[in-house]
């Protein structure tokens, strides 16, 4: 079906996915964080679909905000965060920060004003009835080498983090 | 108001990844670093779904890739921060100092 | 308007895939009245059934046979005072059972309930399904987190670690049933849904039997997965009452309670609704391959009709044998008013353009609820699992079961 009201959504997407973004990085509580992320990972998602990507939006909400997540709400759990809430939560590097994030968005307006003639809208929006098949047969195709590799780099990742936390192996 | 193009999604996307590397700059929680860590990973991805919209299907199979590269991350990231907790009984960045003798 | 509102009833699409925004509506009104309902129901027949199970006889006062006892109880819930603990974190506290209801009833969006009988059909159906019902341990997790307290604390973080782990085993057996669709003459299977079942029509064969035993090992896989995944007995550890008082609900009280209450049911009838829709042949009648033809047709679509006659006959019989002292009148009365509306919608299905339409709803209904009955079946059956062995039996017998499954139907599918 046509989309409906697509402006409408982007600019509530957009609104949720960066103000959600900006509580993450503002929240003393770590879980708050956590949770403000998650926000900011559906927004994401919904965004997504509205690009006509389901598979990836289907991946970020399963992987992303199911897997990934709990995972961090698990760990946040595990180490005791009460004490660390209590102590400084930033660090003296804000000029640094405030320096590299001024030179990426001068780096982002220079993209934005020179990039206009690179971008342009050709439109061929996707045909959303077949996408998953489409991806299937890319991903099988002609990125199956870098198939394999991510599941290598899965592999040494899951050894990886039972070497780290575990205490005795 | 003007229909929704490519660059609107990227705007959105560069202040996800300008957001991420102030808090990788200036936060001190080990937790919180990571999080914007996957912030600027989300920003990157959002900028090649949008671009999979004109160029290709192709910029979707590389955010799959990103997510898995993510998942990895996180996996490791996490494991490494409960060896520190478990050592050093802190999660601040700034006290992972061992090696500055 | 009136055209607009006729259009759907006469096409072959879902209203949101047609783009009938009038029809999507009155579908989600309708599941969300329907799964309250059935929540409901739940609740009284859990109780009897696991009654009958321990030889006992379960509420028998509000209502006859209890039947009035699950309003009794909602009207209790709404009562009740909402108490928030003081050391609580209060927005997460707020949010938690909001997240866990809204994921709840989310994923009935794609859940087929006939051909055309759903509010839409994705693309992604089965990955949405899933990704949004295994957003539902975030809610736990918050819930736990916010009481600040030990046994929520204790139940969240057991909880995640059993979602989590279960969730790929589950995720595994789904992937077998999926390889499935793709047995065709283009190769090309679905995710969707709709297309999952439409797929098992033209192979003319429930998944769980195809290839046998594989299908069947999937099917008992992820039976095993949906149970952990909806914190349920034998792995109801999350909220172990023996150990955790209530786990990660200890806190809450009166209408949040409920609103997890809600949830967890209506979570099991959403996972069941994917087992049926993967593996039992979603809308199908039974025996699609060995009983076809008319006259087969014509004796299946007599069923619903049948089932809610018998079901009038039961209750018919109950109010017989009502006590005869005058304080249980109203009761008898009022027992043998629900058989005659039983009987009524047996007649109704026997009408011919009823029963062609709410065959396909009858027969998924009847699958979800005997896997519901599953459900109350283990809990009445099985002694509770330890953490250790929970996580032994997820990562050690169902994920490699799952892998060889897996392997095993992709070789299947190429040689046959």
């Amino acid at each position: 079906m046509a989309p409906v009201a697509t402006t409408f959504f982007f600019y509530f997407l957009s609104a949720l996915t960066v103000l959600s973004g900006v509580l993450v990085i503002t929240r003393k509580n770590a879980v708050h964080s956590a949770l403000a992320l998650i926000v900011s990972l559906l927004g994401q998602a919904a965004l997504y679909l509205m690009l006509y990507a389901p598979f990836v939006a289907g991946v970020q909400i399963i992987l992303y905000a199911g897997g990934i997540m709990v995972l961090f709400l698990f760990v946040i759990m595990l180490v005791s965060i009460e004490k660390a809430q209590k102590e400084e939560q930033f660090n003296q590097q804000w000029l640094v920060g405030l320096a590299a994030a001024l030179a990426l968005g001068a780096l982002f307006v220079l993209v934005y004003v020179k990039g206009r003639a690179l971008f342009p809208d050709r439109g061929i929006l996707m045909p959303e009835q077949s996408n998953t098949q489409q991806v299937a047969v890319l991903l099988y195709g002609n990125y199956m080498f870098t198939f394999e590799i991510a599941s290598l780099l899965l592999l040494v990742a899951i050894i990886g983090a039972v070497v780290m936390a575990k205490k005795r192996i | 108001m003007a229909p929704i193009s490519t660059l609107h999604y990227l705007v959105v996307a560069a202040a996800l990844f300008i957001l991420g590397v102030i808090g990788v700059l200036t936060r001190r929680n080990v937790v919180i670093v990571l999080m914007s860590i996957e912030l600027i990973l989300n920003a990157v991805n959002l900028n090649l779904v949008a671009f999979s919209r004109i160029w290709g299907l192709h910029g979707q199979i590389f955010a799959i890739f990103v997510i898995t590269d993510a998942a990895a991350e996180a996996a490791v990231g996490l494991g490494i921060l409960i060896a520190f907790f478990r050592n050093k009984e802190t999660v601040n960045m700034d006290e992972v100092d061992l090696m500055k003798w | 308007m009136l055209d607009y509102i006729t259009s759907y009833l006469k096409s072959d699409l879902t209203p949101g895939s047609a783009g009938n925004l009038f029809w999507a509506f009155v579908y989600i009104v309708l599941i969300f009245l329907g799964l309250s309902v059935a929540v409901i129901a739940m609740n009284w027949l859990e109780r009897k059934i696991l009654a009958h199970m321990q030889v006992r006889l379960g509420p028998m006062r509000v209502g006859p046979h209890g039947l009035l006892q699950p309003i009794a109880d909602a009207l209790k819930l709404l009562i009740k005072e909402d108490i928030m603990p003081s050391a609580a974190d209060p927005w997460v506290f707020w949010s938690a059972p909001l997240l866990v209801v809204i994921t709840a009833f989310t994923v009935f969006v794609v859940v087929p309930f006939g051909p055309t009988h759903a509010v839409t059909d994705m693309n992604i159906g089965v990955l949405f399904m899933l990704g949004v019902s295994s957003l539902s341990v975030l809610g736990v997790v918050m819930a736990g987190w916010a009481s600040n307290s030990h046994y929520p604390l204790m139940g969240a973080l057991r909880s995640s670690a059993q979602m989590v782990s279960y969730e790929i085993a589950m995720g595994l057996a789904v992937i077998s049933a999926v390889l499935m669709t793709s047995l065709n003459n283009e190769g090309t299977g679905t995710l969707s849904m709709i297309g999952i079942v439409q797929a098992q029509q033209a192979q003319h064969v429930w998944f769980a039997f195809k290839f046998f035993p594989l299908g069947l090992i999937a099917f008992f896989i992820f039976a095993v997965a949906m149970v952990a995944e909806t914190n349920r007995a034998p792995f109801d550890l999350p909220e172990a009452e023996s150990e955790l008082t209530a786990g990660f609900h200890t806190e809450y009280s009166g209408f949040r309670w409920s609103l997890f209450f809600l949830a967890e049911y209506s979570a099991m009838i959403a996972v069941s609704s994917i087992a049926v829709t993967l593996w039992l042949g979603g809308w199908m009648r039974p025996f699609p391959n060995a009983l076809n033809g008319e006259t087969w047709d014509l004796v299946f679509s007599l069923v619903p009709g049948l089932t809610f006659l018998l079901l009038a006959a039961i209750t018919f019989y109950s109010t017989a044998r009502m006590p005869k002292h005058p304080y249980f009148k109203v009761q008898t009365i009022g027992l043998g008013g629900f058989g005659a509306v039983l009987a009524l919608i047996g007649v109704a299905l026997f009408i011919p353009p009823v029963r062609d339409r709410v065959q396909d709803i009858f027969w998924f209904s009847a699958k979800v609820a005997f896997s519901m009955y599953m459900y109350i079946w283990y809990r009445g059956t099985f002694p509770r699992y330890r953490f250790d062995q929970l996580m032994k039996v997820g990562w050690k017998v169902l994920l490699p079961l799952g892998i060889g499954v897996l392997v095993l139907t992709a070789i299947a599918g190429i040689l046959f």
